[in-house]
């Protein structure tokens, strides 16, 4: 894994042209009614693929030493469980005080 | 490791800065649904217009690498041309923002309005703060390019850049998605 190796012109193009149609793909389907009991996961699945692909292709992660992905990845991870925690922790006091 | 200590200590600080997000994107998430008054945010969102914010940003990102990979092949010309879109398509965003900000408190919402407001402001503002401070990065270093004081022996200098520039839009891909298209 070398520091210095990174993606093409043509790579960063290609990169870009698929994050713009799932921003495409996302806010065509936030209009569309019969996507709405699966809006959030699909939503939040899609924006999932736009962050790696930012992450991996534009910020180099893909090619870089792993020890970054490390240094990324640990917090990142912690973040995503902080606001996951949270959710539970509230939302389950919010059902115990409402008893639904 | 070999690795560049720069680099390094600036992925770290990237780490912490997930973190920092982290717990704004929990606070706003937490506190939604939860206004007594109104403006709410189906009320008062702007997909549209957003969306046209989001790709902006998708494309400073894309302008971003464009100007690190011609800074690392020497061709200045080019790496000035595109640090320089690169800060202006910053400044559309900001731009942006400020517009979405003013009609918002036009329309009634501001900072200790409600729940809402308060969590909106307080994720997007801190989010528009950085992309201040990216562009101020990228303007500064666009000033040294034409100057002359930026070279391939600088591209780290631009690789840095551009990982904080490109954390500033994974977090906006994130925002968008959480604050904007799930109401």
């Amino acid at each position: 894994m070398s520091e210095q190796a990174h993606a093409t012109t043509g790579t960063y193009l290609r990169v870009a042209a698929i994050l713009v149609m799932i921003t495409l793909i996302e806010v065509g389907i936030f209009y569309v009614p019969t996507f709405q009991t699966v809006l959030v996961p699909v939503l939040l699945f899609l924006s999932a693929v736009k962050f790696t692909l930012v992450v991996m292709f534009y910020m180099h992660l893909k090619f870089d030493n792993r020890f970054f992905a490390f240094l990324f990845g640990g917090p990142l991870l912690l973040g995503v469980a902080v606001v996951v925690s949270l959710l539970f922790i509230f939302y389950g006091a919010l059902r115990l005080r409402t008893g639904t | 490791m070999g690795l560049d200590s720069r680099k390094m200590a600036f992925w770290a600080f990237i780490g912490s800065e997930c973190l920092l997000f982290g717990s704004l994107i929990s606070t706003y998430l937490v506190y939604k649904g939860r206004s007594l008054t109104g403006p709410f945010p189906h009320e008062i969102l702007n997909i549209p217009f957003t969306s046209f914010s989001t790709f902006d940003l998708l494309m400073s990102s894309l302008a971003m690498v464009l100007a690190l990979a011609a800074v690392q092949r020497g061709d200045m010309k080019q790496g000035k041309l595109w640090l320089l879109v690169t800060a202006l398509l910053g400044l559309v965003f900001l731009g942006g923002q400020f517009w979405e900000f003013s009609h918002f408190v036009h329309e009634g919402l501001g900072l200790t309005t409600n729940l809402f407001g308060s969590t909106f402001y307080v994720l997007t503002g801190t989010h528009g703060a950085h992309v201040t401070v990216g562009v101020i990065w990228l303007l500064t270093l666009w000033v040294q390019a034409l100057r002359g004081k930026l070279g391939p022996a600088n591209a780290m200098t631009v690789e840095i850049t551009g990982l904080y520039w490109h954390f500033v839009d994974v977090v906006w891909i994130v925002i968008f998605t959480v604050v904007y298209l799930i109401q």
